[in-house]
């Protein structure tokens, strides 16, 4: 038994070893093509890129700068997000973005002050210079090794009597004869064999290189705290309000009506005896009592949590939310899935809102929601054909929406021009869980 | 007259026991879950079923659910279902095989015991019963419009009545009027929405509810 298991193991093991050869010569090759790419952008494209930027940058007092240098500093930062997939995706260097969160609305200037102020715009700049002789340099210099080595093993051994070999044979082959063919060979064969490795080791270098200056530096991190510490406490604050509203609400409604209730029909047990008529009159009293008290609950928990939502997800209650406004609501949703709960609900008390105010200052004949998950976010739009002129400035409503998506950090964007028509984009990074499925219409 | 209950609060399921065998219904089979409530409808097939919209396993629409899968199995199940909270959504997914026999009412409604036995036996016999807060806003949705301006405030009372199911005597009743006097609102009222006359009580109230969108 143990010498099976062993021939076993030594069986995997050779053919785990020729796999893990085809391996090693797989990812040199694809280092190799890496390194090209690498280069042939670096003179390419970071070169010109350094060169127009710096002077759309140098034009900004001119005017030209002002439309030039922003349509530059885009390119560039798609360049280097590329280089922060490349890093990650290629040796596993993470590179987070480290750019400041786009302002919502932006004229020219704006967008320019947004650009220039982010010290990542200067540090990406700074990337594109250096990365002309390293890119360069890093992801030639494999290839060239490669090329020398082969060269050495396929093509000197048969130059040793030619003497016009274009620059000339690199190698020492006429020199020794057939020592120097053999050295030669050799020598050129270990070259080429040691270029695949050295090929991943430089691009691994270029890699760390690109981090130290595409990644956010500490002060970019320190913001990213300050908002979150800002994002926490509003977070917080809005939910330990909304506690006291309830524990209000239940305090000084379903609570006192139960209590009201149930003197009620204390009374009416007692006059049961001998004044059966107001005890009926009591009891009655009663029953209207509990109704109110269980109204005012379902409209309590509607404010919580809407039953719908948790029984149909986003999806369910929003259709269920159109059909209960007095105005045709064209629903469209694609969320193939359920969301996670905190983000469900914050996403379906947004959409409530914006209704709402549809519904109050809109004059909207129709509205429509487009509710859809794709790439790790959900995307939701409302629009209206109203008179339009909202101002997320002004109302507290649209504030608190702002203040509930940013613990999520979520975002929204709305754009209402006097005379409409109003739109309102939100968006939530968040995952999706699988879809869901009943457990009872499989079986029956 | 025989019926399933489906509901999982066992003191709510007793009640309703009780309350309904009072009223000389037989109870046939009285359950907690969705799975159960599918097999009861299945082996029983029951004059009528009383379902709750929230039921294990899932705490979902499992009700709900089962109730509609039941009637795509066999069309024209009288089912009435009850919940704490009630949905235009659902009410119009309950409706759309417009074969009648479906109730949709708060729980809340079976505090009052004789419309409430009024509402099941209404179902059981191929009617409707839609809970007042659904019409309500049915009624708010399409208030906007052209045609249900032109009612007056009486003949938007009785259509609100029209459709939670009620017949017209049960009209008149409510309304302390004349049957004669209802049906010449419900004249007045089909007139006004352009819908064709019916002397079927049924079919006039799948007409109401197609014509609000239910």
């Amino acid at each position: 038994m143990d010498d099976r298991e062993i021939a076993t193991r030594d069986g995997s093991g050779r053919g785990g070893f020729a796999d893990r050869l085809g391996e090693i010569g797989r990812r040199g090759l694809l280092s190799l093509v890496r390194g090209l790419i690498q280069a042939v952008l670096a003179l390419g494209v970071t070169l010109p890129l350094t060169i127009v930027t710096a002077l759309s940058i140098a034009f900004i007092p001119l005017g030209v700068g002002i439309v030039l240098a922003p349509v530059f500093l885009t390119a560039l930062r798609g360049v280097a997000n590329q280089q922060r997939i490349w890093a990650e995706e290629w040796f596993g260097v993470r590179i987070p973005v480290p750019y400041r969160a786009r302002p919502e609305k932006m004229g020219p200037f704006r967008r320019l002050g947004w650009l220039v102020s982010d010290p990542a715009t200067w540090r990406d700049l700074l990337w594109c210079l250096l990365n002309v002789p390293l890119g360069f340099g890093l992801g030639l210099a494999a290839v060239v090794v490669l090329v020398y080595g082969l060269e050495g093993v396929f093509v000197a051994p048969w130059l040793a009597g030619v003497t016009d070999y274009g620059w000339g044979p690199f190698w020492m082959i006429g020199d020794y004869g057939v020592f120097g063919i053999v050295g030669t060979v050799v020598l050129a064969a270990a070259l080429t064999v040691v270029s695949v490795p050295i090929a991943s080791g430089l691009l691994r270098g270029h890699a760390l290189f690109s981090q130290s200056l595409l990644a956010p530096t500490r002060t970019a991190l320190t913001e990213r705290v300050e908002h979150l510490a800002e994002t926490r406490s509003d977070a917080v604050d809005v939910s330990a309000a909304e506690l006291r509203r309830i524990e209000r609400d239940l305090h000084d409604g379903a609570q006192a009506r139960l209590v009201a209730l149930s003197m009620n029909i204390g009374l009416a047990e007692e006059m049961m005896k001998h004044d059966p008529e107001t005890a009926q009159k009591l009891l009655a009293e009663a029953r209207s009592a509990s109704g109110e008290a269980l109204t005012e609950l379902r409209g309590l928990v509607r404010g919580i949590h809407p039953p719908v939502l948790a029984e149909r997800g986003l999806d369910g209650a929003v259709q269920a939310l159109a059909l209960s406004l007095p105005l045709p609501i064209d629903v469209r949703t694609d969320i193939p899935g359920r969301l996670q709960a905190p983000v469900e609900s914050a996403a379906y008390f947004a959409v409530a809102e914006i209704l709402a105010n549809v519904v109050k200052h809109s004059q909207a004949q129709r509205a429509w929601i487009q509710a859809e998950h794709a790439g790790g976010r959900l995307q939701v739009i409302v629009g209206d054909d109203g008179i339009g002129g909202a101002d997320p400035a002004n109302g507290s409503g649209m504030r608190g929406i702002e203040r509930r998506l940013a613990a999520f950090d979520g975002t929204m964007a709305v754009t209402s021009p006097q005379g409409g028509p109003t739109v309102v984009t939100m968006e939530l990074p968040c995952a999706l869980s699988s879809p869901k499925t009943l457990p009872s219409s499989g079986t029956a | 007259m025989r019926v399933v209950i489906a509901e999982d609060l066992a003191l709510l399921r007793d009640g309703l026991i009780r309350l309904l065998q009072a009223f000389e219904f037989e109870v046939v089979e009285a359950v907690d879950n969705g799975p159960s409530l599918v097999r009861a409808l299945a082996s029983h097939r029951p004059d009528v079923a009383v379902v709750d919209v929230r039921l294990p396993p899932t705490f979902t629409d499992e009700g709900l659910k089962a109730a509609l899968e039941a009637r795509k199995e066999n069309p024209g199940l009288p089912v009435l279902v009850l919940s704490q909270h009630v949905e235009q959504l659902y009410a119009r997914e309950l409706l759309s095989d417009s074969s009648g026999g479906i109730g949709y009412l708060l729980k809340d409604r079976v505090s009052d015991v004789g419309q409430f036995v009024e509402a099941v036996r209404r179902v059981a016999g191929g009617g409707t019963a839609l809970d007042p807060d659904v019409v309500a806003q049915l009624l708010t949705r399409h208030s906007r419009e052209e045609p249900l301006q032109a009612l007056t405030a009486r003949e938007r009372e009785v259509l609100g009545l029209m459709a939670e199911g009620r017949s017209n005597a049960a009209i008149a009743a409510a309304l302390f009027v004349t049957e004669k006097a209802i049906s010449k609102h419900t004249n007045n009222i089909f007139g006004k929405l352009g819908l064709p006359p019916s002397e079927d009580d049924n079919r006039r109230v799948l007409a109401v509810l197609a014509y609000l969108g239910g």
